[in-house]
């Protein structure tokens, strides 16, 4: 493939994880946020087998078909499945408001460029445009964490942070070594699990998902 | 060695989760801990005979650094182990838990020594953030085993602020290995720290110092510095006492060790002080908040919570204050602290089953009611606000030392958070040890030996270094100039 | 050949002129099709036009110059920025002289009569359109510009002429910065021209209209006038978007051959244009006044978006 196309489709791609990530923050139904993340899941995982095949990178495809799995599928299944059952569908309620929200949004989309502006001097790789992209997309995603107040919404947030890294690897370094995203990606299964857990101890002791009840421990005078 | 040293806990883990609570189960608990132990010792023999080693296609390697800190992880976790044997068991009559949870807590608490373990021995930086996860992940659900609204809460936020702070260690790291693809070329090896360490000098600066701020925020968190401590006072007065020690006395440990090796590959790069600033930064407003936080606490897991940041705090600021005379009292100070610290709160624990509440107000008349517990709970606090003849006071007075000499004008802040710490613990102290045994108070049979015996090294290691202790502190100091 | 554009400038306006209505009409016949109704045909609008110009005017008494010279004004503006906008060829004269902010500031001024029109009466109905036209435009011409200030960094121009060239001559597929701008542009037509799901042009209830509510009081030919340059408004719109996003078949020089196969080709897109907007209309509810803000501000969102993916992605 050409070098330059393929510079191109990954901006491409990039641009369209930044948008799933704006998308995220404006999006107030929990499973329209589900799907977002998937979606964004998706762009990542194409973005990845791209990026390998103009490489010449294989284990990107490894990569790529765990990203396709795990972030595409499994998260958002287990997210479907628990957002069910504990019969969560009101809309959140947010800390700020929307239009505030994103125009926090857009200015960690300049700090993250301005940062990154230095490390993508010294790269040389096709991918090196998106790195500032894929740290936006980290913050956007604490962002998320920090506005929303609802426990399911944070984790989505905390999920979307942990694309926006995989994304950072791929686009600086054409992805960590195997080992390395092999554990990552473990590490994101077992935090799955125990979040699946959570929501259910949660919703039982609190009768709601919503974590602002979770205000007991304070520092008392 | 090495390897077997990793394969005890992680063994251990799964034969727990089969036995469940069984009567024996305590009892495999303790022999697994001690088998880490007793592993951990022969590797600190092997390094003490061969010198560092790598191990595992260089996928392990152990040096003066991490050896200790190895010992010390199995070390606690044994005497913890032998601890939580009395203390479940009276969780258990109280009715705070049952079967299930019982088989968790002790597979997890295997889990946990596995992934510090891992932390501390891995060569590899990426392995190293993975453990670090595993190590939160593998906790957090035991700091929420009541299952109270607050244990919840608290469990909830260790989880979510934790996950973030690592997310921006991640992040750190790619940028590390970005720098280090550079010149060390793709793959598994160029995030070897032995490697990175040897090439250090020719890794980018910018890169490194952009990516320690990450890493500083990122492991920050982990060590529970000021202002990324929100998650810790929660997450160590809600759980079980025994994983409190170990979070308070262990992973606060092994987060400034992985914080501190990456210090030093940043060191090699910019050649500045850089990130040794930005770490005495961090660990002097951790002093300071945690010194005032104390005077302010009601409940006494928390209020010595506060006190471990207080002490990561001084630790950090030792580290990023460099030289050899502090980075030798950080190190003996990591030592020091998490000996005393574990000890005081398996004599918390005990001083809480026996008032059945954490509330200070309500604990009195330790000495009477049981001498082990009182006399420990003293000693302990006598330890940790660092008076002689007790270790800590050793290794705060070598950082005080050398904060004379190399930053003199930071002298009166250190001293003045020392002296805050120290007044408001013993203003705390006081009242709970001393006095008539109130009404409320029921006798039970506290865990002699881990009390004693922790005391006993922090009392040894302020009157006597053992030669080999400190043959490793000064390659250690060598090895992160 | 200098009289050459001229004539092509002229055939322009001819046709935006004469094909408004149709195209005006062809959404409410697709839209008819789509809800199971009998459609009225392609030409209605222009029957009811011509009804509407056979009518006696009917004015207030309080009624001022405003209210009389509005409709000329609006349709002045309309036709005038048929003039900029490259629909058959780029080789205009008057484009030469002005640029895309001319035309957002054309658009501007006429909003601005029409505002005033409303309020000019002192019936609450206009007051209440007005104000509310005032809110979706303070909120829909940042973005607007902002979307055409991203474009016009792409192609170093801001003479839609030029962003004409420099898109045909471009080596670039895949702009990020491109797709955002033209996502942002399609919300901010939306709103600019008041189809759902910002404004219904069918409705006149009273709670939701906004356009309507402005123009209420018009009547005879002044309505006629206001209500053909409202269709001009949305073909002007159509042809921005192809002019700026999908300039393919827009002839670069003043031939006869390449200017007749460019307006079939401005038919086919039309058409294209057309189904997708009565998809867009049928799919959507109209939304809650109050959710305007959170509508244009993701607009003004993706334009920045567009923006910031120029200077970072390209």
């Amino acid at each position: 493939m050409d070098i330059n196309i393929a510079s191109q489709i990954t901006s491409f791609l990039a641009a369209l994880v930044l948008l799933t990530a704006f998308a995220m923050l404006a999006q107030r139904r929990m499973y329209g946020l589900v799907n977002l993340f998937a979606w964004q899941g998706l762009f990542l995982s194409i973005n990845t087998a791209i990026v390998g095949f103009v490489a010449g990178k294989h284990h990107l495809y490894i990569s790529s078909v765990l990203t396709l799995s795990l972030k595409v599928i499994l998260l958002p299944y287990i997210l479907h499945v628990l957002i069910r059952r504990l019969k969560v569908h009101k809309e959140v309620e947010m800390v700020v408001n929307i239009p505030m929200t994103m125009l926090i949004g857009i200015a960690l989309v300049i700090f993250s460029y301005h940062l990154t502006a230095p490390v993508m001097e010294l790269s040389t790789l096709v991918t090196r445009s998106t790195l500032a992209v894929a740290l936006a997309t980290v913050m956007i995603g604490l962002l998320m964490m920090i506005t929303r107040r609802h426990a399911v919404t944070q984790i989505i947030g905390f999920l979307a942070m942990e694309n926006g890294l995989f994304f950072a690897a791929t686009s600086a370094t054409y992805g960590m070594p195997l080992v390395v995203e092999l554990g990552v990606a473990l590490d994101i299964l077992i935090a799955a699990f125990i979040f699946g857990i959570f929501f259910f101890h949660i919703n039982t002791t609190f009768d709601s998902l919503d974590v602002d009840q979770m205000a007991r421990l304070k520092e008392e005078d | 060695m090495l390897l077997i040293l990793l394969l005890v806990p992680l063994f251990a883990a799964v034969i727990l989760a089969f036995v469940g609570d069984r009567k024996f189960a305590p009892e495999i608990n303790i022999i697994g801990s001690a088998a880490t132990f007793v592993a951990g010792a022969g590797l600190a023999l092997q390094v003490f005979e061969q010198g560092p080693m790598l191990a595992g296609k260089n996928f392990f390697f152990v040096d003066a650094f991490n050896v200790y800190l190895a010992v010390l992880t199995s070390f606690v976790s044994m005497t913890t182990a032998i601890f939580s044997r009395r203390y479940m068991r009276r969780e258990r009559e109280h009715g705070r838990i049952g079967h299930i949870r019982i088989r968790f807590y002790h597979a997890m608490f295997q889990l946990f020594i596995f992934a510090m373990l891992l932390c501390l021995l891995t060569n590899n930086i990426g392995v190293l953030w993975i453990a670090m996860e595993l190590a939160t992940l593998s906790t957090v659900l035991l700091v929420s085993l009541y299952r109270t609204p607050t244990a919840i809460e608290a469990a909830w936020k260790y989880f979510i602020l934790c996950g973030v702070g690592i997310s921006q260690a991640l992040f750190g790291t790619v940028l590390l290995y970005f720098a280090a693809e550079k010149v060390l070329g793709e793959g598994g090896e160029a995030l070897l720290w032995t490697n990175l360490n040897k090439v250090s000098g020719s890794l980018e600066p910018t890169v490194l110092s952009l990516a320690f701020v990450f890493l500083m925020v990122g492991y920050g968190t982990k060590v529970g510095l000021v202002p990324l401590h929100n998650w810790l006072p929660d997450a160590h007065s809600e759980g079980p006492t025994p994983i409190s020690a170990v979070l308070s006395g262990l992973l606060l440990n092994v987060a400034l060790y992985a914080l501190v090796r990456c210090k030093v590959l940043v060191d090699g790069s910019t050649g500045t002080h850089h990130a040794g600033n930005i770490m005495m930064g961090f660990g002097l407003l951790s002093i300071l908040v945690a010194a005032f936080s104390l005077l302010r606490q009601k409940d006494i897991k928390r209020m010595f919570s506060y006190s471990s940041i207080e002490h990561m705090g001084i630790a950090t600021f030792a580290f990023g204050l460099g030289g050899p005379i502090a980075t030798f009292g950080a190190l003996l100070h990591m030592l020091v602290h998490s000996l005393a610290k574990s000890a005081i709160f398996f004599t918390v624990g005990h001083a809480s089953q026996m008032h059945r509440t954490q509330d200070m107000d309500k604990i009195m008349g330790l000495f009477k009611g049981n001498p082990l517990v009182g006399w420990g709970l003293m000693f302990g606090v006598m330890a940790i606000v660092g008076m002689p003849p007790f270790g800590v006071f050793t290794s705060e007075f070598l950082i005080l030392t050398a904060t004379i000499k190399d930053a003199p004008w930071l002298t009166p802040f250190l001293l003045l958070g020392l002296g805050v710490a120290f007044a408001a613990l013993f203003r705390r102290v006081q009242p709970m040890v001393s006095g008539d045994v109130p009404p409320h108070q029921k006798p039970m049979k506290a865990a002699h030996v881990p009390v004693i015996l922790h005391m006993a090294l922090v009392l040894m290691l302020g009157i006597y270094m053992p030669g080999f202790l400190n043959n490793w502190f000064h390659t250690a100091v060598e090895l992160l100039k | 050949m200098k009289l050459y554009t001229f004539v092509t400038e002229f055939l322009q306006l001819i046709i935006l002129i004469g094909i408004a209505p149709a195209f005006t009409g062809w959404v409410r016949m697709l839209k008819c099709w789509s809800q199971g109704r009998t459609s009225a045909g392609l030409f209605q609008p222009y029957r009811d036009l011509d009804k509407l110009f056979s009518k006696d005017v009917l004015l207030a008494d309080n009624a001022t110059w405003i209210f009389r010279f509005t409709p000329y004004l609006v349709f002045g503006t309309a036709v005038l920025a048929g003039g900029i906008i490259p629909m058959l060829t780029v080789d205009l004269p008057i484009a030469y002289a002005a640029d895309v902010i001319v035309l957002v500031a054309l658009f501007a001024i006429a909003r601005f009569f029409t505002a005033l029109a409303g309020m000019d009466m002192g019936t609450a109905f206009g007051g209440m359109g007005s104000s509310r036209e005032m809110t979706i435009a303070s909120l829909a011409e940042p973005a607007m510009l902002m979307a055409i200030f991203t474009v016009s960094l792409a192609s170093k121009s801001t003479s839609l002429s030029q962003m004409v060239h420099v898109i045909y001559s471009g080596q670039y597929v895949f702009r990020p910065s491109i797709a955002f701008a033209l996502i942002a542009f399609i919300l901010i037509a939306l709103a600019e021209t008041g189809r759902i799901p910002v404004d219904n042009p069918a409705t006149h209830l009273e709670l939701t209209m906004i356009h309507e509510a402005m123009i209420l009081e018009y009547s005879g030919r002044h309505l006629a006038l206001i209500e053909w340059a409202g269709m001009m408004k949305l073909f002007l719109f159509v042809m921005l978007g192809i002019a700026v996003f999908a300039p393919w078949g827009i002839a670069s020089s003043g031939d006869f051959i390449p200017i007749l196969s460019a307006f079939f080709f401005m038919l086919l897109k039309l058409g294209i244009i057309g189904i997708g907007l009565v998809l867009i209309e049928t799919g959507l509810a109209k939304m809650r006044i109050f959710r305007m803000t959170e509508f244009l501000g993701s607009a003004f969102l993706l334009a920045t978006l567009g923006m910031l993916s120029f200077f970072i992605l390209e």
